[in-house]
């Protein structure tokens, strides 16, 4: 017959596979809510981790937040820090075991709040380790209070009314922050909530975790991410808002690569 | 003229409904289904299994990684 169409059986073989889950994400159920960027920027980690054949040289350390379960997902040797402490936890684990890769996976408010110092004078000393900055602008796991990072305007439980920059300060833009230091030697800012930007992802994940070869000091790569729980909307609506409101305050692309700021585009001359 | 077909596998109790497949397919294949899982969430299925052209965007996607993605070559005469 003519153009007959070929059952999803004849597909759904072995030799047609494209793409599965790796292995080295265990078998257990993510605790993240439907639609949460923790998950992909789960698999992404374990992706890179898989395709560098790097799991049993690999160790992570979990913040405190809503991940703070990561090294149930993660096939690999991880230690959970206390909250905000995770590069301080991961210097000492890089120091004593220079050939191993050592990276922490951490929020905004583990990072950007209690965690300042550590990832301040972490990417100061120029550890070699790369950090894993998850950015939603809130503070998931408690309840959705205001974090360092949640934007001006915008509602979190303890800011019903929006964030009042006169009141509560402007939201820290610690990856800038931390690209002026000279310990840092790539920093980027990347999403995953598109195929495209999810792939933009894992190639910047991928640069972090080759970084740690050369020992030129500390890979830094925040995801803006979203928390539909914590902002009260559908996982759509959420990468929607995440568009229109996170990206402008905090725009994608590289900041830092092999240790050299990247150039803004030229400003039109006056 | 050789054509490209694919097909997708979704593991439907660890799918949480979230849709976000849905909205990454660049060929509308993707719907939830009006049924629920073990969990209670309304899990994704191919409704157009046809314009399945293996890109994996869905699976990319997927916070939970539960979409396994296939893409054959089809021989047509
Ligand atoms: C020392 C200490 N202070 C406060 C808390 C309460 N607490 C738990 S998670 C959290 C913030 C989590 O926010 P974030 O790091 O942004 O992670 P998310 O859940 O948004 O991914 C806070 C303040 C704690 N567990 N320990
Ligand atoms: S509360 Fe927010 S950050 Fe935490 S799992 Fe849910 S959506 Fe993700
Ligand atoms: S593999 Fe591509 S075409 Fe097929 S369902 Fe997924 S996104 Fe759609
Ligand atoms: S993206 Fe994954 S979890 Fe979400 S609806 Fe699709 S298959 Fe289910
Ligand atoms: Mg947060």
């Amino acid at each position: 017959m003519e153009n007959q169409s070929v059952s999803t059986d004849e597909i759904v073989r072995e030799e047609n596979l494209v793409y599965k889950k790796t292995s080295l994400m265990t078998s257990k159920a993510l605790s993240y809510c439907p639609g949460c960027g923790h998950g992909v920027v789960h698999r992404i980690i374990a992706e890179v981790i898989d395709e560098m054949g790097i799991q049993a040289d690999t160790i992570g350390v979990a913040p405190v937040g809503c991940s703070v379960l990561a090294y149930e997902f993660l096939d690999i040797d991880m230690q959970q820090a206390a909250h905000g402490r995770a590069p301080a936890v991961a210097t000492g684990i890089k120091r004593c075991w220079p050939d191993k890769f050592v990276f922490t996976y951490q929020g905004d408010g583990d990072l950007a709040a209690i965690g300042t110092a550590e990832t301040i004078h972490a990417c100061n000393r120029g550890e070699n380790i790369t950090i894993i900055f998850i950015n939603n602008g809130i503070y998931g796991m408690t309840g959705g209070q205001m974090a360092p990072t949640t934007l001006p305007g915008m509602r979190s439980s303890t800011t019903p009314y929006g964030r009042d920059i006169a009141l509560m300060g402007n939201p820290l833009k610690i990856t800038e922050v931390v690209a002026t230091l000279p310990g840092t030697y790539f920093v980027a800012r990347h999403s995953v909530h598109t195929p495209l930007n999810a792939r933009k992802t894992k190639k910047a994940m991928r640069m972090a975790f080759e970084n740690q070869k050369l020992k030129k000091g500390l890979s830094f790569i925040e995801i803006v991410s979203n928390c539909n729980s914590g902002w009260k909307m559908t996982p759509t609506q959420a990468n929607k808002w995440m568009e229109d409101n996170m990206f402008p305050y905090y725009p994608m692309g590289d900041i830092k690569v092999n240790g050299e700021m990247v150039k803004k585009k030229e400003e039109p001359k006056a | 003229m050789a054509k490209i077909k694919g097909a997708i596998v979704i593991d439907r109790e660890h799918c949480k409904g979230c849709e976000l497949c849905v909205t990454a397919c660049p060929t509308d294949v993707i719907r939830m289904e009006k049924t629920v899982n073990g969990k209670g969430y309304h899990f994704a299925y191919m409704e157009n299994p046809d314009a399945c052209t293996g890109c994996a965007n869905c699976a990319v996607v997927c916070p939970d990684g539960v979409i396994t993605v296939y893409r054959k070559k089809i021989e047509e005469l």
